[in-house]
């Protein structure tokens, strides 16, 4: 008789430096569900985990490159994407993700992500978006939607907020969707089906921020958004994005919206040079790396 | 017969509380122990429904908890059983 093995480890592990854990995201918050969800992603796409880099900016989604047993770098702030696209120009096989959050990648780091999405970069960018600048103490975002009480708008506040979808849509993103802490399956195949992309994709992840965000508006705790966000959200693939903006307590809608085809960075550079250059020209795979 | 069966890293929870709200039959409850950072963890509190979906698995922020699927014999099914409510696993 054959013996089954009954030592069952968690599918994550693989995935995680364990030593670095517990993690320092606070409990409720939904980041290390949403990383949950992309080492799923990971296994289920069959990636080569030698072929995968992450990048993360500054913050709490941050932190993420330094939980994930990839090869990993912690940017400066907002140039997460500077660097994702360095890399994956100067090695074209890596599957670049940057994973950060909200406020590294469209405040500091906006005009970076529209570029990227303009020259369609392959690059995979997941944000995770608690509305707020969670790690510097619930400063307002520019995702923070209005009449919400934070540290710099003690009386609510008013300035109207991006909508990340619309934005990524306009800039030139091949790939955009939007799912919360709550939906792990479709999240898991949604960043499984971001990976057979090429081009620049794009996730929203919307994720509770019990500490800051809830507490301050008496929204309860991670638990009770994620309650929210259950009873809230309707999925809607295909979507108009300029539809898809989110308010306080209105209706979350969720899906992928837009899947399409564009001629990447890459391809655009090497059609040009070639005809320019004619035999002159070397691709980059062609070169060997000493390292 | 429970199905399947869960393992919880009790040093790496926090507590949100997502397993035990989203287990589809109700398997998990939060004790009234403590761990070393002071949360009280979840524990099987009905372990014979455990159907081993890994629902509670996918939610959590910590990853510190998974579900499994019992193995087909009956006296490996009992050996597992009896390691996996509440042990810590490193």
């Amino acid at each position: 008789m054959t013996t089954i093995g009954i030592t069952p480890t968690n599918p994550v592990e693989p995935f995680l430096r364990t030593d670095r854990m517990p993690h320092i995201w606070c409990p409720g918050c939904g980041i290390g569900t949403s990383v949950n969800s992309f080492a799923r992603a990971l296994t289920e796409a069959n990636m080569d985990l030698k072929n995968v880099a992450i990048v993360s900016g500054i913050g709490c989604t941050g932190r993420v490159a330094g939980y994930m047993k990839l090869d990993s770098f912690h940017t400066t702030h907002g140039r997460a994407i500077p660097f994702a696209t360095g890399l994956k120009l100067a090695n074209p096989k890596l599957n670049v993700v940057v994973y950060s959050g909200d406020g590294d990648l469209f405040a500091i780091g906006g005009n970076h992500l529209i570029h990227a999405a303009r020259r369609n970069v392959d690059i995979k960018v997941v944000c995770v978006n608690n509305l707020i600048y969670a790690m510097t103490g619930g400063q307002t975002a520019p995702t923070t939607p209005g009449d919400v009480v934070t540290s710099t708008n003690p009386y609510g506040t008013y300035d109207p907020s991006f909508n990340l979808p619309y934005l990524v849509e306009a800039a030139g993103a091949v790939y955009v969707a939007r799912w919360t802490a709550f939906h792990v399956r479709q999240l898991a195949r949604a960043m499984e089906e971001m990976f057979t992309k090429k081009g620049f994709s794009f996730i929203e992840v919307l994720s509770p921020c019990p500490t800051l965000y809830q507490r301050r508006n008496k929204m309860g705790d991670g638990l009770d958004t994620m309650k929210f966000y259950k009873e809230k959200s309707r999925i809607k693939n295909g979507a108009p994005t300029n539809e898809v903006a989110l308010s306080k307590s209105g209706e979350i809608i969720v899906g992928k919206f837009v899947d399409r085809e564009r001629a990447d960075y890459r391809d655009l550079m090497h059609d040009q040079l070639e005809e320019v250059l004619g035999d002159q020209y070397v691709e980059a795979e062609a070169c060997e790396c000493s390292i | 017969m429970a199905k399947g069966s869960v393992e919880i890293v009790v040093e790496r929870c926090k507590a949100c509380g997502f397993c035990v709200e989203f287990c589809p039959t109700h398997v998990l409850a939060l004790s009234s122990a403590f761990n070393a950072k002071g949360y009280h963890t979840p524990y099987m509190v009905h372990p014979e429904k455990c159907s081993g979906c890994d629902l509670c698995g996918m939610y959590c922020p910590d990853l510190a908890i998974f579900g499994y699927k019992q193995p087909a014999s009956p006296k490996e099914r009992r050996g597992c059983r009896a390691t996996a409510a509440g042990r810590s696993r490193r």
